[in-house]
């Protein structure tokens, strides 16, 4: 059996989900198995060698580069999972999205408490930089999203389920329990 | 501030019973029109409770205030109906006349103006409540005049018309000019019973249990809309243990479309009252309360001026009929506007002076329910039924209706027919016949038992084998098998609390009709579960987006796997709450598909451009956005 070409990546998160990812312990000598993860940070890989047949996205996006990202994966990859409150509704980032991005910047980088270093009040804005979203929004916003897992984040549990199951063309067992949050 | 000395005379006469609440807040606002802070904190310190126990139960009630009302608080209705006869317009004159917009006070606080859901008169709309006095069939022409009589200070009973309505709505303890508009008169409406015969001579001939055994005999099925046994809650009533047992009759009537128990109220009370004594004595019970809706408020006196005639020939209070030891008596309970509050534990809930939010089952109320007494809560409807069985007999009733569905129903029909009123079909009547009935020649659509039933066509649907129709998610939990084929009234079929609503061709089912039930059910959710809370919101916004040209077919299969997670909603309003557009996709699917995109599958009006164009306007950056690839 050919192996199924994962690829992971985090975009306006906190890396909170990879590490639940991660605590599928043990069990991912078995994923090993099964997978073999292309663009990640599991294994560094920058860029796409190959196309991948399932995406996975941590996070929402908040700046361009996200977008980008977000765009990049959904063109190299069947299937794109978003994992995790902020992927899916945007999640912590998304609490600026109540404020005008000026009054934020504003805050950060002019007017605010701490900011005593920057006395001839410099902005972001060199060519490198991302550029700043005036909303963080979540993944199904800006592209096509095929699978959904919650959680923040998610059990590491579900998520081997979930790839488990996608992997091997299984449905997803869902107990009672598991979709029950109330 | 009230003045304390009212607010103590009022809390005296309900012997500072925290659960007198509703009744206590009703009291005040009709001194004051709004609870003010200085009176909620002498409330509670009164009450012994906290003051946002008794915020929360302020807030919850669309009849309550915390804001200053106006000296005129006009209430239009937002029913569907209303709404097909031009109540944009009527609202538009309010909003001109009164110099006020919706949901607002005008300036000098003579006018309160405020939206509200169906007031139970969708045979007469265009409709609205002013300061509890309903006003029907408005038009322009009478907004202005109304007022103008307003804004002179007259009377507001004389800015009615010169004729009341039929009836006993011109007695003189009701004096209203709504109709009964009684089109169809079966076995239960017909006047072939004398009042309180049965508590006169009846009650003696049987026991208790024998009147139990009588309505389960009769296969009496609750006519509120779920359809439970009646005989079956009659028996696990007067099985529960408890010090009390109470006799609630719910006259909440708060689906929008339904207005027979309004009739029955106006029409029938002694038969409703009757019907609650034959319960009492069934199940030994010893309160009983009528749960009436705030909207019919103006039949009050009229309904208490029958409670102290049966008082005074002894049809309430003690030795009831000469059976010794049979004490029971009814007070009037009102409610203060709020859908929810027709769910049996949820109108429990709001008779304690608390927001009507659904009760966790089991224990059901047979077991624990109004003040953990075990209670048993049957509609207007049902308890008129029963009295009919108890006299005329079990058999006789069971000759009408189908084998699963004995007996007749009240129709409340409106919308696009000729005449819309109250019909008593029997069970088993096909749609086609009852639309013959009202008139209504150009149907593309019936609502059938309200916003929370079913959107039907009468095109038949018999080219679907049963696997497709199972396919489809079940109403209110009842099987669906190859029922829509032959579209009857029934349980089995068609079940229904009494509302049928019809929309002809011209009609904007999506835009209009359904988007107006879904409205409905997001402004009556009472917040506690999730699903309720979230997902009819959810499933508008997608319809909406559909509507807008924006939607793909994956959006059509999203509504229809979302509408299955408000199950897991703890009473009927959540569980049916995605109904409006479950059964309009199975209905008229393709209304749906006129509407998506079927060359591509996704769409979003995210645009990275625009998305970070204040960002470079502050930072003062090129537009050039930095690509990967």
């Amino acid at each position: 059996m050919n192996k199924k070409v994962i690829a992971t990546a985090s975009l306006a998160g906190c890396f909170g989900c990879h590490m639940s990812i991660l605590d599928i312990d043990e069990r991912i000598l078995d994923l090993i198995e099964l997978v073999e993860f292309n663009k990640s940070p599991v294994d560094d890989f920058k860029k796409f060698t190959k196309p991948a047949d399932i995406g996975i996205i941590e996070g929402g996006c908040c700046n361009s580069e996200n977008v980008e990202n977000l765009r990049y994966f959904r063109e190299n990859c069947k299937i794109l999972i978003s994992l995790g409150e902020c992927a899916i509704m945007g999640g912590l980032p998304a609490m600026r999205n109540g404020i005008p991005l000026e009054e934020c910047l504003r805050e950060a980088y002019l007017d605010g408490p701490t900011v005593q270093l920057n006395k001839e009040g410099i902005l972001p804005n060199n060519e490198e930089l991302p550029q700043i979203l005036d909303r963080v929004v979540p993944c199904h916003e800006v592209v096509k999203i095929d699978y959904f897992l919650p959680g923040c984040p998610p059990r590491a549990d579900l998520i081997w389920d979930a790839l488990y199951a996608l992997i091997t063309g299984q449905e997803m067992k869902l107990p009672y329990e598991v979709i029950k949050f109330d | 501030m009230i003045e304390k000395s009212q607010i103590t005379q009022i809390l005296q006469n309900y012997k500072n019973d925290r659960y007198r609440l509703m009744d206590i807040l009703l009291d005040l606002h009709k001194i004051q029109n709004y609870a003010d802070t200085e009176t909620i904190s002498y409330l509670a310190a009164a009450l012994k409770m906290s003051r946002v126990e008794i915020e929360e139960t302020i807030s919850f009630y669309h009849f309550f205030s915390m804001e200053p009302k106006g000296k005129y608080n006009i209430y239009l209705t937002d029913s569907i109906t209303a709404n097909m006869k031009n109540r944009k317009g009527i609202l538009e004159t309010f909003e001109h006349e009164c110099d006020t917009k919706i949901n607002s006070v005008s300036s000098d606080g003579t006018f309160g103006l405020f939206t509200t859901s169906c007031i139970g008169m969708n045979d007469q709309e265009p409709a609205a409540i002013i300061n509890d006095v309903v006003f029907t069939n408005l038009t322009a022409y009478r907004v202005r005049e109304l007022v103008k009589g307003m804004r002179n200070g007259l009377n507001l009973e004389d800015l009615m018309y010169e004729n009341y309505g039929d009836g006993n709505n011109a007695d003189l303890d009701v004096r209203s000019m709504v109709c009964n508009n009684i089109r169809k008169k079966s076995i239960i409406l017909k006047k072939d019973y004398k009042p309180y015969t049965f508590v006169k001579s009846g009650i003696k001939k049987f026991t208790p249990a024998e009147v139990v055994q009588e309505i389960e005999n009769s296969n009496l099925r609750g006519r509120g809309g779920a359809g439970f046994p009646t005989g079956l809650k009659w028996r696990f009533g007067s099985q529960s243990q408890g010090e009390h047992r109470v006799i609630i009759c719910n006259a909440d009537e708060g689906e929008p479309g339904t207005f027979k128990d309004r009739v029955l109220l106006t029409e029938y009370p002694e038969m409703m009252f009757e019907g609650m004594v034959a319960a009492a004595y069934a199940t030994g019970s010893d309160i009983g309360v009528l749960y009436l809706r705030y909207e019919y408020t103006y039949l009050v006196r009229f309904l208490n001026r029958i409670l102290d005639s049966m008082r005074k020939q002894g049809y309430l209070g003690k030795n009831i009929g000469g059976v010794e030891g049979f004490n029971f008596d009814i007070r009037i309970q009102l409610g203060a506007g709020a859908y929810v509050c027709g769910e049996e534990s949820a109108l429990i809930e709001s008779m304690e002076g608390k927001r009507g939010e659904p009760r966790d089952k089991p224990p059901f109320p047979v077991e624990k329910g109004y003040l953990g007494y075990p209670t048993i809560v049957n509609n207007v409807e049902t308890l008129v039924t029963a009295v009919k069985i108890l006299h005329f007999g079990a058999k006789w009733y069971s000759e009408f209706g189908t084998n699963d569905s004995l007996g007749t129903k009240l129709l409340s029909i409106s919308g696009d027919c000729k005449f819309p009123g109250i019909y008593e079909v029997e069970w088993g009547t096909p749609l086609t016949e009852v639309m013959e009935m009202c008139g209504a020649d150009d149907v593309q659509a019936i609502q059938v038992g309200g916003p929370s039933g079913m959107m039907v066509s009468l095109k038949d649907l018999s080219h679907l084998n049963s696997t497709q129709l199972m396919k489809w998610y079940k109403p209110s939990g009842m099987e669906v098998a190859e029922r829509f084929i032959d579209r009857r009234l029934s349980y089995s079929d068609l079940p229904t609390g009494g509302s049928i609503m019809i929309f002809n061709n011209q009609r904007d089912l999506l835009g209009e009709v359904v988007m107006n039930f879904m409205e409905f059910f997001i402004e009556e959710s009472c917040g506690s579960c999730s699903t309720c809370r979230n997902m009819p919101y959810v499933m508008k916004t997608k319809l909406k987006k559909i509507l807008d040209g924006h939607g793909v077919k994956s959006d059509i299969e999203d509504l229809l796997s979302w509408g299955k997670t408000l199950k897991a909603s703890r009473c009927g309003l959540g569980q049916t709450a995605g109904n409006p557009i479950l059964s309009s996709i199975f209905n008229f699917r393709h209304l749906y598909e006129k509407h998506i995109q079927s060359l591509t599958e996704y769409d979003t009006d995210f645009d990275l451009e625009k998305s970070v164009q204040s960002y470079q306007k502050f930072v003062q950056k090129e537009p050039v956005l930095f690509h990967m690839k």
